[in-house]
C-alpha cells in the first residue's frame, strides 16, 4: 500500500485490525513523510527511532482490541511527555524533560498509539499564526509562506500535510479551531472540564482545553472519546457521562434547531466569509435541520474580555518559569537579577507582552476596572449562550473572519492578530464545545471553516451535525506536496 | 488612558522581566493599542452583575488526607539549572 | 483615670500612650499530607525529600485540595466561636521568591473559610474578649538557607505546600501580656481540637504582629507597622515593647510613622525596616482558576460540630461546678489539654472517696515542680495519673502522712512505681495506733521534763518541739494528727 499516509485514521485502524497493515509499516510511512517534510517545520522534537521500536514491539504481540492499535501520532509540544523534551515552544523550557505524562496523552498511549514526536506551536500557546514559537515558523501545507494558524500550528500542519494521521492540540481562544480552519482540517474544542489539564503546560487555566484534530469528523469523534476522561488530579475536571462519540455518531440531524447569531456578522468581514456562512446554512437545512435566527448581544465584548482574562491568568501561570527549578537560567548577580534576565531572555516578545498586560490588569488600583469587569462581562457572555440554548440545540458561525494569511503579514500588529479569534473566543469564555469543519475555499484557493457551537457536554450533538454537514459539503483539501522535493 | 514608561517599568518589575528603554517604548506602544481596544468594555454597565468565579459546572472535590508522594528528590532536582544533590541553588538573595 | 492597675501604658513627660496590637497567627494544620498535594508534612526530613511535582510547581501540575485540612480549619473556626462560611474562594497571591516555586501562594483573600469569632482571655484582673476577624487556609512556602554558601542561597521545598491557617485577630490587644495570653489560649484551643500542635520551636505556630500606638483615650488608630514572622511568645513581647517605644519616640519628636513591614532582630533585640519602598509589594490577588469555590454543606459543618470535644472554657466551668475548684486552679488545669487529661484521669482513678483538692495540690505542686525541673511535658510525666491517684488516696485514708508521701513520690519517679508497694516494702505505713503513740509521747515527756514544765507555764512555742521529737522517734511514720491530739492531752 503506497498511500498509507493518505488514509484516514479509521481506515488505518481497520487495516491494522484486518492485518492488512502492520504498525511498523504505518509508522514507517509517517516517519518517511515527516522526514521529507522538514520544510514545514511542524516538529520540535522527533522521536522516530523509539516510535519504530514501539511499532515493532506492538506487531510482535498486537492487541487489536485497542482503539488506536499501533497507530503512530505526533502531539502538540504543550503536553508533557515522560522522558521526552517538552518545550511549549519556548526557550525557557528548551531543555526540560518531564518525568511524568499528561493525562490526555496517557489516555492515548493506553489505547495503543505510538508517539512520533512533539509538534511546533506558538510559545506557551500564545499566538494565532505559530510565529511566536522559539523554534521558528511553521509552513501551511496549503501554500508556501502561509501561516498554519495557531497556536496549534504544528499540529494542524502535520495533520493537513499527512505527517500524522491525527493529533491533539489545545484551545484557549481558538487554538485548535482556527488552525484547523486555516489548513482544511477538523478540530474540536471540547467542553471545559471534559479533557484533563493535568500535565499540559498551562496558558490560561480557566480557558485551556485539549482537543482532537483530524482529517474528518469521525476520526475526531474517536479521538475525543479517548482523550476525554474524568481526572481527580484536575480539580476542574468534570465527572459527567461521556459518550462513545464515534460509535454513537450519526448523520441524522433532522429537526435539530440550529441558531444563527446575527452579531457574528462583523464589520469588515470579507464577502467570501459571509457566502461561506450562507452555504453552511443551506447545507444544514439540506440535512433536515431547522435554522433559527438568534442573538448573542455581548459578542463584541468577548475579545476585549478575553484579552484581560487570558493574560491575567497567564501572568500568574508563567511565574513558575524563574530559572530555579527547571528550564533556562540566565546568569545573574543576585536572585532578582537572575529572575529578570532569565525571564527577559527566556520568553519571547508576545509572551512578555501578555505577561505585562496580565500583570497590569491585576495590579493594585486596576483590578476592579479590568479583571473584575472582565469576569462580569464573561458572565454576561455565558448568559447569552444559556439564553440562546433555550431556543436552539447548536449554533453555526464561521470559524475565522478570514482565510490563512502570509507569514509576517500581521506579526507587528498585535490587535489585528488578536482579531483572528473573534468567532472562537466567546466559546472558550463560556466553556462550551465547538468544532471547526472545512467548508469551502476562498478566491485564493485557501480553505475556510465553519464552526458549530454546542451546549456544555453536548459534544455528541455537534459532532453529529458536523458529520452530517461534512457529507453534504464534500470538501477536498488541495494539498500539492509543494514542500517535498 | 495611556500607559507611560514609568508604568511599564513598574509592571516589568512586578513581573520580573528586565526591560531596557527601547523595549519599554515598544511595549508602551503595544499596550496602549491593546488597551484602546480593551476599553470597549467601558460601554457596558456591570454594576449589578456577579462576576464569574469558575466556568466549570461542578463543585470542588476534596481528596482524602493520604501521603502518596514518595521521596523523588533526584527526579525533582534533575532538571534544575544549578543544584547540589540536596538543594536547589540560586544566586544569593539580597534583602 | 487609670483605674486599672495592670494597664500597659508608655509614658513620656506628660503624655501617656496606649499600644494597639493585632495578630496574624500562622498555625500549621495537623495533617498527614499537604494542602494541595499528597506529600508528607513530617517535620525534620532530609531536604527536598518531601516534595512532589505539584509542590515544586512543575509545568502542568495542578492543586487538589485535602479534605482533612478543610475540616481542621472549620473545627478551629468552631473552637473560636466563629462564623463558618459555606462558600469560600482560593486566591493566588503573586510574588517572586526562591522558596515560592509557583511564583504565587494559594491563599484566601476576599472570601475566607471562617469569618468573625472571639476568644476569651483570663487575665489577672479578669476576663478579656479578643475579636477574631477571620481564619483562612493557605500554603506554606519552602525554606531559603543563606548561610551554607557565601555566593548562593540553598532552597529546601519540604515545607512548600504544607497547610497553614492564618488566624487574624482584631486590633483588640493592648499589652505584651495580653499577647502572650492570647497566643497561649489559641494554642490551647487548637491543641484541644487536634488541629495544630502549637509547637513553636518547629515553626508550627508563628505570628505577624501589627503594632500601633495612640495617645491614651484617643479613639483613632495610629499608623501601624507589621513585624513579620515572630516565632516565640518571648520575642513577640520584646518586639512589641521595642516597636511601641520606637513609635512613641517618633511621635514625641514630631516625626511621622511609616506604615511598613519590619523584622525583629533577636540578637540586637530591635525591629528594623524590611523592604524598601521602591519594592513595595503588589500581590495581584485573583481567584485561582485551577480551583473552584470551596462549598461546604450544613451537614458537613454540623457533623464536625457534633464531634467537637469539650474546649478549655467549658472544661473550666465544669471543673469549677463539678469539682469545686477555684477559678485559678481550674484555669491552670485546663490551659493545656494534656494537663486537663492527666487531672481528669487522676480524679477518675481515685474512686469514690476522693479528695480532689488534695489531688490538685499534688499536681500543681509536686508534679509541676518535677516536670519543670526535668523540662518534661506532662504527657512524659514519670509518674502516671493512676499512681498519683493511689498516692493521694493513701494520704486521704491516713495510710501515710503528707510528709511521707513526698518520700514515696520521690521513689515513684523511678519507673512509675506503685506507691502502695513502696509503702509496704519500705515499711512507711503511718503509725496510727493511739496506744503506741501514747507510749512514745510519755517517754518523750519524761525525757524532757523541764521543757514540759516551761510549756505548761506558757511557752507555747515548745509544742512544735514535742511534735518534732515524737515524729523523729517514730521514724516519721506516726500519724501527725494523733500526735497532736495526744500531746495536747498529755501536756495539759
Amino acid at each position: 500500500m503506497s498511500d498509507i499516509t493518505k488514509q484516514s485514521l479509521s481506515e488505518l485502524v481497520k487495516n491494522i485490525k484486518d492485518k492488512k497493515l502492520s504498525s511498523e509499516e504505518v509508522t514507517k510511512a509517517f516517519i518517511d513523510r515527516s522526514e521529507k517534510s522538514k520544510e514545514l517545520n511542524a516538529y520540535i522534537t522527533e522521536d522516530y527511532s523509539s516510535a519504530l521500536e514501539k511499532a515493532k514491539k506492538f506487531d510482535q504481540k498486537p492487541n487489536l482490541n485497542l482503539k488506536l492499535p499501533g497507530i503512530p501520532m505526533a502531539v502538540k509540544d504543550l503536553f508533557c511527555t515522560k522522558n521526552i523534551l517538552t518545550t511549549a515552544g519556548s526557550k525557557i523550557l528548551n531543555n526540560f524533560v518531564p518525568s511524568y505524562e499528561s493525562t490526555v496523552t496517557q489516555n492515548i498511549w493506553n489505547e495503543g498509539a505510538i508517539l512520533l514526536g512533539k509538534l511546533n506551536c506558538d510559545e506557551f500557546a500564545m499566538g494565532s499564526s505559530n510565529e511566536t514559537s522559539f523554534f521558528g515558523n511553521v509552513q501551511n501545507p496549503i501554500d508556501k509562506n502561509l501561516v498554519p494558524g495557531g497556536s496549534s500550528g504544528g499540529s494542524a500542519s502535520a495533520v493537513a500535510g499527512q505527517l500524522t494521521p491525527i493529533t491533539i492540540g489545545t484551545d484557549t481562544g481558538g487554538s485548535i479551531r482556527q488552525p484547523a480552519s486555516f489548513t482544511g482540517t477538523v478540530g474540536l474544542k471540547p467542553t471545559y472540564g471534559s479533557c484533563s489539564r493535568y500535565g499540559i503546560v498551562a496558558f490560561a487555566s480557566s480557558l485551556d482545553q485539549a482537543g482532537p484534530m483530524a482529517q474528518n469528523v469521525k476520526d475526531c469523534a474517536l479521538l475525543q472519546e479517548i482523550i476525554s476522561s474524568y481526572d481527580p488530579k484536575d480539580s476542574t475536571s468534570i465527572d459527567f457521562k461521556r459518550n462513545e462519540y464515534s460509535k454513537e455518531l450519526t448523520n441524522n440531524i433532522k429537526g435539530k434547531k440550529i441558531g444563527i447569531p446575527k452579531e457574528y456578522r462583523v464589520d469588515g468581514m470579507p464577502k467570501e466569509i459571509e457566502e461561506l456562512w450562507q452555504k453552511g446554512i443551506k447545507y444544514a437545512k439540506d440535512c433536515g435541520a431547522e435554522i433559527i435566527d438568534i442573538s448573542l448581544p455581548n459578542t463584541s465584548y468577548a475579545l476585549p474580555t478575553y484579552y484581560i482574562v487570558a493574560p491575567a491568568e497567564a501572568s500568574s501561570n508563567l511565574a513558575r518559569y524563574d530559572g530555579v527549578k527547571y528550564g533556562f537560567r540566565a546568569k545573574g548577580e543576585n536572585l532578582i537579577d537572575m529572575y529578570e534576565k532569565t525571564r527577559s531572555e527566556g520568553f519571547g516578545a508576545e509572551v512578555q507582552r501578555r505577561i505585562m498586560i496580565g500583570t497590569y490588569v491585576l495590579s493594585s488600583g486596576y483590578y476592579d476596572a479590568y479583571y473584575l469587569k472582565a469576569q462580569k462581562v464573561r458572565k454576561l457572555i455565558k448568559n447569552d449562550f444559556d439564553e440562546a440554548y433555550n431556543k436552539v440545540d447548536a449554533i453555526l458561525t464561521p470559524s475565522t473572519p478570514s482565510s490563512a494569511f502570509k507569514i509576517g503579514e500581521k506579526k507587528d500588529d498585535p490587535v489585528s492578530m488578536y482579531l483572528n479569534d473573534i468567532f472562537t473566543v466567546p466559546v472558550n469564555l463560556a466553556g462550551l464545545p465547538g468544532i471547526s469543519i472545512p467548508a469551502g475555499h476562498d478566491a485564493k484557493g485557501y480553505p475556510l471553516g465553519l464552526q458549530i457551537i454546542g451546549k456544555a457536554f453536548d459534544e455528541q450533538n455537534i459532532l453529529n451535525i458536523a458529520y452530517a454537514m461534512e457529507e453534504k459539503i464534500n470538501f477536498k483539501n488541495k494539498i500539492t506536496d509543494w514542500w517535498i522535493k | 488612558m495611556s500607559i507611560d514608561l514609568k508604568t511599564i517599568k513598574h509592571i516589568s518589575k512586578l513581573s520580573r522581566i528586565s526591560v531596557d528603554e527601547q523595549k519599554a517604548y515598544k511595549l508602551a506602544n503595544d499596550l496602549n493599542s491593546i488597551f484602546k481596544f480593551i476599553e470597549k468594555l467601558n460601554e457596558l454597565k456591570t454594576d449589578n452583575i456577579e462576576p464569574l468565579t469558575s466556568i466549570a459546572e461542578t463543585t470542588l472535590k476534596l481528596r482524602p488526607d493520604e501521603v502518596k508522594s514518595k521521596d523523588i528528590r533526584e527526579q525533582i532536582i534533575k532538571n534544575s539549572p544549578q543544584d547540589n544533590e540536596d538543594y536547589f541553588v540560586v544566586p544569593k538573595v539580597i534583602e | 483615670m487609670s483605674k486599672n492597675k495592670s494597664e500597659y501604658l508608655i509614658n513620656r513627660k506628660d503624655n501617656q500612650y496606649e499600644v494597639v496590637i493585632g495578630l496574624e497567627v500562622h498555625a500549621q494544620v495537623t495533617s498527614e499530607s499537604k494542602l494541595f498535594s499528597s506529600s508528607s508534612t513530617k517535620f525534620g526530613a532530609e531536604p527536598n525529600t518531601q516534595v512532589s511535582l505539584v509542590d515544586a510547581a512543575f509545568p502542568g501540575m495542578l492543586p487538589v485540595i485535602n479534605e482533612f485540612c478543610v475540616k481542621q480549619a472549620i473545627k478551629t473556626g468552631i473552637g473560636l466561636n466563629a462564623k463558618i462560611n459555606k462558600r469560600s474562594v482560593f486566591d493566588r497571591k503573586n510574588y517572586f521568591y526562591a522558596d515560592l516555586p509557583q511564583g504565587y501562594q494559594i491563599s484566601q483573600f476576599k472570601d475566607p473559610i471562617v469569618g468573625e469569632g472571639k476568644v476569651i482571655l483570663d487575665m489577672p484582673n479578669g476576663q478579656k474578649e479578643v475579636g477574631i476577624e477571620r481564619l483562612h487556609l493557605e500554603q506554606d512556602a519552602g525554606k531559603s538557607i543563606h548561610d551554607l554558601d557565601p555566593q548562593n542561597t540553598f532552597v529546601d521545598l519540604n515545607r512548600s505546600g504544607v497547610a497553614l491557617m492564618e488566624i487574624v485577630s482584631k486590633p483588640d490587644l493592648r499589652s505584651p501580656d495580653e499577647v502572650s495570653a492570647y497566643i497561649k489560649k489559641l494554642r490551647s484551643i487548637m491543641r484541644y481540637l487536634g488541629t495544630c500542635d502549637g509547637n513553636m520551636q518547629e515553626g508550627s505556630l508563628r505570628a505577624d504582629v501589627n503594632v500601633s500606638v495612640r495617645a491614651k483615650g484617643s479613639k483613632e488608630f495610629g499608623t501601624r507597622c507589621e513585624i513579620k514572622n515572630v516565632n516565640s511568645i518571648k520575642f513577640m513581647q520584646m518586639a512589641i515593647e521595642y516597636e511601641a517605644n520606637r513609635q512613641v519616640d517618633l511621635i514625641e519628636e514630631g516625626k511621622t510613622i511609616d506604615q511598613e513591614t519590619r523584622l525583629f532582630d533577636t540578637k540586637k533585640n530591635e525591629t528594623r525596616s524590611m523592604r524598601s519602598k521602591e519594592d513595595a509589594h503588589d500581590y495581584r490577588y485573583f481567584p485561582d482558576p485551577d480551583l473552584l469555590p470551596l462549598e461546604v454543606s450544613d451537614e458537613f459543618v454540623n457533623e464536625l460540630k457534633k464531634n467537637i470535644p469539650e474546649l478549655p472554657d467549658d472544661k473550666k466551668k465544669r471543673f469549677i461546678d463539678e469539682f469545686k475548684l477555684s477559678p485559678y486552679e481550674a484555669t491552670i488545669l485546663v490551659s493545656d489539654i494534656d494537663t486537663a487529661k492527666y487531672f481528669e484521669e487522676v480524679v477518675a482513678k481515685m474512686g469514690k472517696n476522693k479528695d480532689i483538692k488534695l489531688a490538685v495540690n499534688w499536681i500543681t505542686g509536686e508534679l509541676f515542680a518535677v516536670l519543670n525541673n526535668k523540662n518534661l511535658e506532662i504527657s512524659q510525666s514519670p509518674v502516671s495519673a493512676k499512681n498519683l491517684a493511689i498516692l493521694v488516696n493513701l494520704i486521704k485514708n491516713g495510710t501515710i502522712s503528707g510528709k511521707i508521701a513526698k518520700t514515696v513520690f520521690e521513689l515513684m519517679m523511678d519507673g512509675d512505681k506503685d506507691p502502695q508497694k513502696i509503702v509496704e516494702e519500705k515499711g512507711l505505713k503511718q503509725q496510727s495506733d493511739p496506744k503506741a503513740i501514747e507510749a512514745l509521747i510519755d517517754k518523750i515527756i519524761n525525757d524532757n521534763r523541764e521543757k514540759a514544765i516551761e510549756y505548761k507555764q506558757g511557752k507555747e512555742k515548745l509544742f512544735g518541739f514535742f511534735v518534732g521529737q515524737a515524729m523523729k522517734a517514730s521514724g516519721g511514720k506516726a500519724n501527725p494528727q494523733l500526735i497532736n491530739e495526744i500531746l495536747k492531752k498529755k501536756l495539759q
